[in-house]
């Protein structure tokens, strides 16, 4: 057990890379692009492939452009903070481990009243799915956990068990903090200390304007297009190089893919995307993420072939 | 004679699924042990959120011996025969025995299929049930391919009499079957074993779980109930929450705890399904005010400060969803205050259907029919209208957005807020109504006539793009429009024949699916028939008429294939059709309340059966008279004379309906046959004119006596023929007669 309750943003999360790595995960670094979730890391939407085991842990910084309200709002945020576990395949104490990291964190198992509510998953961008909870602590959801079935539209075997942590809700509650902005983020006895809104108010402003009222949409239709045809260009290349290696390149074509949902996800906050065009747009990103998918499973990391 | 303890430990089994699981689980065990050949006394399952438990006492200990005999070949049948029934049996050919059969001597083969232990069926009846569990959505785990609602842990499989209690021997995967479980995640996790069902759940009370989900339900009421009444309060009753709690917890601890004061203003039905929908709380009611001023919740155990702290933590995210759910209202508020039109015009940009469609187009729709059924209902018509013109506004509001279930309720205090008439703001709530069996029928007559257009032009906008219900599938929910359009009409006793609006309805949805063909212009003149079908009832006849003022031609010229000639075959369809989807669903009813189908039947084939109080009004009073002695009778004297009858139209090739003259008649019971009928015919007419339907009835009864005299003292089929043709005429009035009141060939028995 950890002493007492953390003090600040930091501490939650530093707490949780330490328990995390303590059971054997790797402890990623965030993937380097605009995602919707913790989900679109390679790490978990492509590790959750193929046959070969894994265990990796993660913060991925995340953007929802519709939640942006200008830094106003207590609980929204356009731009937060995931904390990811993927690991494949599931261990039978999964439950046991992830309680483990809650009184990690800080929350003492004897006075809470834990549960784990039904909570079905699925990502209709990367034609994945699966089954879990949300998990309540004392009526709040804290996590979501789920046992992936199907990744880009290939059932998982083995399966994985993926447990997501919106951390600053789940650290404001830790903290007993009401408003996000109020949150510290390092230690408050420090020289300097830095409450979450020192460091993010301001651009939540910045992003929300930009999201909402600025954001070119021509543009951002050019690019979605650009990177949906580079995806599918990427993707029928043919598999072996100049030199004769045999290349997929899985990775490259699934960046692709990872921008043109957060493309579509800013066309959506500027509200040029009707009710009957969004499922399409969804339909085409689903589409990219189930070829991606597709390519993984010939790659040596996903299990099949490798290097001819 | 042992007893059998199943229980399946898992990872937590979502609440809505256990009670279906139970009895799945029951059902299969059961099932497959009786076929199997065993028998028992009695079995009962049980769920809590991480198990499946079943409990079968006096199971018999192996299944019987049984004991086939079979006949074979003849002794000097051909080899291969002989060969082929020793196949067939598994048995080797010394194994046979020669005996006399007939003319000589057969094979016969005695085959022995010996008892089987319970402790062998049991384990394949149960690895094949774990194996095809009907579970709504299974998953797989880890490395391996069972298939269970969330991982399955441990299998605990035991049979047990006085001598004591043995594992089954069963292996699904790496799970062992064993004599172990666990207690509750928290409170007690360890593992423990058990002897017997009594033992099981003894030792799992004692590890915090309460395994009967009923216990459970029954703790909660009672703890709730107590909590609330010290405090002066009462628990809203909520059965379908209750169930949903107590599957979602193995040791159920009540806490009550208080709503934010600055909350308290909220309509009570915003509290409510805030709190059941996001947090699973039941309210709690000050009876004095009848406000809703504190709430329960069901922890999943027992904690050192007694609760403070779980309290604390579900008090908080309550007041995080009540402060958005007061922002709403309050946000909500201002656009009702200003006439709510930001959501009426809101409401061009929703879609209702893609084929029928905005919410704005509907309500068009809705608003002009509401209007024009308002005077037969009773109802102002510019109330009707200005309701039906708000009664979706609110499918816009913030709210509403949050909570769809809240649609209409919101709607009346919105519209309240708004200043609108108090008629017009029930209706707002009231329009959806009746959704359930249990529902009330609204009666206010502006609510009625918009609550009825609601419906009608749902109906027939699905019929107009053909999207009908086809066996299960009903995804519009038009069935229930449907009933719901009969009980509105019952309960307010309305006489409104429906072939006239569902003319005009289905007229609207054809000018709406066709705005932009290239007959748009035609369109705006159609407009002009929906009157015309209000003021001449028919289609037909509107369609003439408009055609005549279009053109100065008479309706038989209307150009064949063009839009009036195609509506004019097309809207007598759909309606019909619709209409007999209306006689079927009002069959369906009807049953429930004791009118046989057959009796519907009969009174649908008389005219103005689109007007469905006058159809069980004569439906009523038919099924009450057939229930007689009387009735029963002169059913079967009617059979007769129409047996009669259509045997000798058929033979002569003529029909007797006419010129039945006392004066041919050479009985007594002949005479007072034409007497009879003459009484009948002169009472039934104009109490059927009357609607007043008993009366018909009761000048039908008189005719009963005079009917089976007639039959027994007379011989229709005379060898005078002028007789003959007297008495056969003379049937055909009494059959003329009796379909006056239903058709009476379509009575079964």
């Amino acid at each position: 057990m950890t002493d007492a309750t953390p003090r600040c943003f930091q501490d939650v999360i530093l707490r949780l890379q330490s328990y995390w790595a303590s059971k054997g995960c790797a402890i990623l670094q965030p993937y380097d692009m605009e995602v919707g979730a913790g989900t679109f890391h390679p790490a978990t939407t492509l590790r959750a492939l193929g046959s070969k085991p894994w265990a990796a842990a993660y913060v991925q910084p995340s953007r929802r452009p519709t939640d942006g309200r200008y830094g106003e709002n207590p609980n929204r945020l356009q731009h937060y903070y995931q904390y990811q576990v993927l690991i494949k395949p599931s261990p039978p104490d999964l439950q046991e481990l992830y309680l483990g990291s809650l009184a990690a964190i800080g929350i003492d198992l004897d006075l809470h009243d834990i549960r784990f509510v039904e909570d079905d998953w699925e990502s209709p961008t990367l034609g994945a799915w699966g089954l879990g909870w949300e998990v309540w602590c004392d009526g709040m959801e804290v996590s979501q956990f789920t046992y992936f079935q199907q990744v880009g539209g290939h059932d998982c075997k083995p399966v994985s068990g993926e447990l997501t942590y919106g951390l600053e809700r789940l650290a404001m509650y830790v903290l007993g903090i009401d408003h996000v902005m109020e949150m510290p983020f390092n230690d408050p006895q420090s020289p300097i200390p830095l409450s979450y809104g020192d460091i993010f108010r301001q651009t939540e402003q910045e992003y929300s304007r930009w999201n909402f009222d600025q954001a070119e949409t021509e543009m951002l239709l050019r690019h979605f297009e650009d990177a949906e045809a580079e995806c599918e260009r990427i993707l029928a290349a043919e598999e072996h190089d100049a030199s004769g290696r045999r290349i997929v390149m899985a990775h490259p074509a699934y960046d692709q893919c990872i921008k043109a949902s957060h493309l579509f996800n800013l066309l959506d906050a500027r509200g040029v995307i009707s009710v009957t065009e969004r499922q399409a747009y969804i339909g085409r990103v689903r589409a990219l993420a189930k070829r991606c998918a597709d390519a993984f499973v010939r790659t040596e990391a996903g299990g099949g072939g490798g290097t001819a | 004679m042992p007893d059998l303890l199943i229980e399946l430990l898992s990872e937590e089994i979502p609440a809505r699924m256990q009670a279906r699981a139970r009895a799945d689980l029951k059902k299969l065990v059961t099932d497959g042990l009786v076929e199997a050949g065993l028998t028992y006394a009695a079995a009962e399952a049980f769920s809590t959120p991480r198990r499946l438990a079943l409990a079968v006492a006096g199971l018999t200990a192996e299944s019987p011996r049984i004991v086939e005999e079979r006949k074979g070949p003849r002794e000097d049948a051909p080899e291969a025969a002989i060969a082929g029934f020793l196949r067939s049996t598994g048995l080797a050919r010394d194994a046979l025995e020669l005996r006399e059969a007939g003319k000589g001597r057969a094979f016969f083969a005695v085959i022995e299929r010996p008892g089987r232990p319970a402790a062998e069926i049991v384990a394949e009846v149960l690895e094949r049930v774990i194996r095809t569990f009907p579970w709504p959505k299974s998953m797989r785990w880890g490395a391996g391919n069972l298939r269970w609602v969330r991982p399955l842990q441990s299998i605990l499989c035991i049979l047990h009499d006085e001598a004591g209690a043995s594992v089954v021997p069963l292996d699904i995967d790496g799970i062992a079957a064993a004599d172990r479980t666990r207690g509750h995640r928290f409170h007690a996790p360890a593992e423990f074993a058990v002897t017997s069902f009594e033992d099981y759940a003894t030792r799992l009370k004692r590890a915090f779980v309460v395994l009967d989900p009923a216990e459970r339900a029954a703790l909660i009421r009672a703890e709730a109930d107590n909590m609330a009444f010290a405090a002066g309060l009462q628990v809203v009753a909520d059965e379908a929450l209750l169930a949903e709690v107590a599957g979602l917890v193995e040791w159920p601890v009540v806490l009550m705890g208080p709503i934010g004061e600055r909350f308290l203003d909220l309509p009570p039905e915003v509290l409510q399904t805030s709190m059941r929908e996001h947090q699973k709380f039941f309210s709690v009611r000050d009876p004095k005010s009848g406000k809703i001023v504190r709430y329960v919740t069901v922890a999943n155990r027992e904690t050192a400060d007694h609760g403070a702290t779980i309290l604390a933590g579900n008090g908080k995210v309550l007041a995080a969803r009540l402060a958005d759910a007061q922002f709403f209202w309050n946000n909500d508020l201002r656009v009702a205050g200003s006439g709510m039109t930001a959501w009426i015009e809101g409401l061009a940009g929703v879609t209702f259907h893609n084929k029928l469609g905005s919410q704005a187009d509907r309500v068009d729709r809705i608003a002009r029919l509401a209007r024009l059924i308002a005077p037969r209902v009773g109802a102002d018509p510019d109330l009707a209208e200005q309701a039906a013109r708000v009664a979706k506004a609110d499918l816009r509001s913030a709210m509403v957005g949050e909570f769809p279930e809240l649609q209409g309720i919101m709607g009346r205090y919105y519209a309240a807020a708004a200043g609108m008439p108090a008629e017009v703001a029930a209706a707002c709530e009231a329009h959806y109504a009746p959704l359930g069996p249990s529902d009330e029928v609204p009666v206010a007559p502006v609510s009625v006539a918009v609550a009825l257009a609601d419906k009608l032009d749902t109906l027939t906008g699905f019929w107009a793009i053909d999207e009908k219900p086809t066996g299960s599938k009903d995804p519009f929910a038009l069935r229930r429009a449907a009933l719901g359009v009969i009980r509105l009409l019952l309960a307010s006793d309305l006489r409104l024949p429906l072939a006239e609006v569902i003319d005009i309805q289905l007229l609207d949805h054809e000018i709406r699916d066709n705005l932009d063909t290239e007959e748009e212009r035609d369109l705006f003149r159609l407009h002009d028939m929906l009157d015309d079908i209000a003021g001449r009832g028919v289609i037909g006849a509107a369609v003439e008429a408009l055609t005549e003022r279009l053109a100065g031609a008479p309706a038989a010229q209307v150009e064949e294939g063009s839009w009036l000639d195609r509506l004019r075959a097309t809207i007598p369809a759909g309606r019909d059709d619709l209409l007999a989807f209306f006689h079927d669903r009002l069959k369906v009813y009807l049953r429930d309340r004791g009118i046989r189908h057959d009796v519907i039947d009969a009174c649908l084939a008389l005219p103005g059966n689109d007007d469905l109080v006058l159809l069980v009004r004569r439906a009523e009073a038919l099924g009450a008279f057939l229930a007689t002695e009387d009735g029963e009778n002169l059913v079967q004297g009617f059979r007769r004379a129409n047996n009669i009858l259509t045997q000798a139209e058929a033979k002569d090739g003529v029909e007797y309906s006419f010129g039945a003259d006392p004066k041919f008649a050479e009985t007594e019971a002949e005479r007072a046959l034409f007497a009879a009928l003459d009484r009948a015919e002169g009472a039934i007419a104009p109490a059927i004119e009357a609607e007043d339907f008993a009366a018909a009835m009761q000048g039908m009864a008189a005719l009963r006596a005079p009917v089976d005299a007639f039959f027994e003292a007379v011989q229709v089929n005379a060898d005078n023929p002028v007789v003959r043709r007297n008495r056969l005429n003379l049937l055909s009035r009494i059959r003329t007669a009796c379909l006056a009141v239903g058709d009476l060939t379509r009575i079964e028995g």
